[in-house]
């Protein structure tokens, strides 16, 4: 287990690091950054400026360096536009779209769970049809679309939910909704297959034939092991999920991460982009890692990869 | 007796005559899959019309009638209502059903275009790493994870404002970005068929390898690259509407269905249907295209099915 989660970890590390080296290139895929951030039509001395101030006349390989490690120290710059350190308005954000995101599981979980275990209890049965149907429909309703509907509907037309802001919880309850509903689906689909494997094995024939209640069976036997990989895939569809905040935000004006983002896209602020990009990176790795070594702690037989 | 004298003159017995070919089995899959068909037929049907977009309408996309704009279309109890448009004007006054026809087309070419060389990419990289394994496997499931753990709405837009957004910079930066289920999907597939005996045969009597690769590896494989394809091209169709809507996908006054939500949604309360015409048009392709893609694995590896 130890050398596993070594290997694993050291993994881990360099996918950090080639990530932290692509989002510094990304500024610098257009060509010259500063012109990026003037504008094609700036005049010459402006565009030295720029250069000058955001350090892009240094060798690449330095500004590189000098980035990574006031990185790793939490120091991400000063952002241009809002004029404060960078680390404190990501700080101050993120709490925000983890709510979102810890409630969009939840909601995805709440509704994918009860329907994958029912509908592989019951197999081609109205309950897995219509589980399939709302998989099928999740998949492609487009999640901008599908927010404005909820606005439209809870908030304009029944008045239940506060339509834009991020003050109550009332605020959260349609963007997790709308954020949540797109990855039910496949959680769905995974519990489904892995309920129904786990009850065509041996030790549940075994339960059922010693006489215990079907309840007992699917509750204290069959669930505990199918929903193990349902443990993992909610840690990786969590990390998508804060990178797809972004839309949900935006349209809800909730004062996260992802609106943070799309507010310095908009305005070209570089290094709020790069920290936003390289934090949200980080994450995910460390979700990933989490789930890994949880699956090799539940199931001894993963730790040999 | 009866066999041995039919295999002895040629002639193939009652049963190899009776006995349904693989084409005709797949054949009858093909149209008892209700899915397949449905799926097939609608996105045939959204194809033809996008093809078919300057003849089926007499209006310009582009052609501003400021006199005739928020017409609501016909099913609304409205006295404004007309045939001439069907789904009624835009705050342009630009006729919606045209619109949405032409949109089509544009979602149709970024779909195709973003998930070619996505697909060209991760199949490339997926079928070595699945053939060789060892140290190229490790480098390319390292690339893999990499990728994985960037967020894609993110980074696309990040660098889509960095280069200044149009069609072709969405089509690649989309196409750049999807890879990843080709790269995984075709690994584990040519993993799969690595070991069978054909392919030892074949390393045997001295095959080179890129024509292992692409007359013993590439048809066995192709089932599941097919399947894929479906599946990212709908994604891609679905992340150029969510970039567009955010103002930094295709630039107006292009007619994409998910610039026509972005530009209507300061009237939606008004004018719903502005917002729900065109998501109703996303939802329908996306559908069909995913229908497609599940029918086709169903039919084409029917010993998968759940």
């Amino acid at each position: 287990m130890l050398a596993f989660a070594i290997k694993r970890l050291g993994v881990a590390l360099l996918v950090a690091l080639t990530v932290s080296l692509i989002t510094f290139s990304m500024i610098h895929i257009s060509g010259d950054p500063a012109v990026a951030i003037a504008g094609d039509t700036a005049r010459p001395e402006t565009i030295e400026a720029v250069r000058k101030f955001y350090g892009f006349d240094r060798p690449i390989v330095v500004q590189y360096l000098d980035w990574l490690a006031s990185a790793l120290r939490g120091d991400f710059g000063r952002s241009f536009t809002l004029r404060q350190p960078v680390a404190d308005v990501i700080f101050a954000r993120l709490p925000v779209t983890m709510a979102l995101g810890a409630l969009a599981i939840a909601f995805a979980l709440l509704l994918a769970i009860p329907l994958g275990v029912l509908a592989a209890v019951r197999p081609n049965s109205l309950v897995d049809r219509f589980a399939l149907t709302v998989a099928v429909v999740g998949q492609a309703m487009p999640t901008f679309w599908f927010a404005l509907t909820l606005v439209l509907w809870l908030g304009v037309y029944w008045r239940l939910l506060p339509i834009t802001g991020s003050e109550g919880w009332k605020n959260f309850v349609m963007p997790a909704i709308a954020l949540g509903y797109y990855v039910t689906p496949a959680i769905m689909r995974l519990t489904r297959a892995g309920v129904l494997e786990v009850l065509s094995s041996d030790y549940i024939r075994t339960a059922r034939a010693k006489g215990l209640r079907p309840m007992t069976v699917l509750f204290k036997h069959a669930l505990r092991n199918a929903i193990i990989p349902v443990v993992s895939l909610s840690a990786v569809q969590f990390g998508f999920m804060l990178g797809g905040s972004i839309v949900i935000e935006t349209i809800f004006q909730i004062n996260g991460l992802g609106y943070l983002a799309w507010e310095s896209i908009q305005r070209k602020d570089l290094p709020t982009m790069q920290a936003i990009v390289l934090s949200l990176s980080v994450i995910y790795v460390l979700l990933t890692l989490l789930a890994d070594l949880l699956n090799a702690f539940l199931d001894p037989r993963l730790r040999v990869a | 007796m009866a066999e041995l004298s039919a295999a002895r003159t040629g002639i193939p017995s009652a049963e190899e005559i009776l006995a349904p070919s693989p084409r005709s089995l797949l054949r009858r899959r093909i149209f008892h899959h209700w899915g397949l068909i449905l799926g097939g037929a609608i996105l045939a049907a959204i194809v033809l019309m996008a093809l078919l977009a300057p003849f089926v309408s007499p209006f310009d996309p582009y052609d501003q009638q400021l006199g005739r704009k928020l017409i609501p279309p016909i099913w609304h109890a409205s006295v404004k209502a007309t045939w001439i448009h069907p789904l009624g004007t835009d705050h342009l006054g630009r006729d919606y059903l045209t619109r949405l026809l032409y949109g089509a087309q544009i979602s149709l070419l970024i779909g195709v275009s973003a998930m070619i060389i996505s697909g060209v990419i991760g199949t490339t990289i997926g079928v070595l790493a699945g053939y060789f394994g060892g140290r190229v496997d490790m480098i390319v499931t390292f690339i893999i994870t990499t990728r994985l753990s960037m967020p894609v709405v993110l980074v696309a837009l990040a660098v889509v404002s960095i280069i200044g957004s149009s069609l072709t910079v969405v089509i690649w930066v989309l196409g750049l970005l999807i890879w990843d289920r080709f790269a995984v999907v075709m690994r584990s597939a040519t993993q799969q068929v690595r070991v069978r005996e054909f392919i030892i045969a074949a390393q045997a009597v001295g095959c080179s390898i890129p024509r292992i690769l692409f007359t013993e590896i590439a048809p066995n494989v192709a089932n599941h690259l097919i399947v894929v394809a479906t599946l990212e091209m709908a994604h891609a169709i679905l992340l150029e509407a969510a970039l567009s809507f955010l103002g930094l996908g295709v630039q107006p006054p292009t007619p994409s269905w998910g610039l026509m939500i972005s530009e209507a949604k300061g009237l939606m309360f008004f004018d719903p249907w502005l917002i729900s015409i065109p998501g109703v048009a996303l939802f329908l392709l996306v559908l069909s295209i995913n229908m497609l893609g599940d029918g086709l694995r169903d039919v084409t590896a029917p010993e998968n099915r759940s």
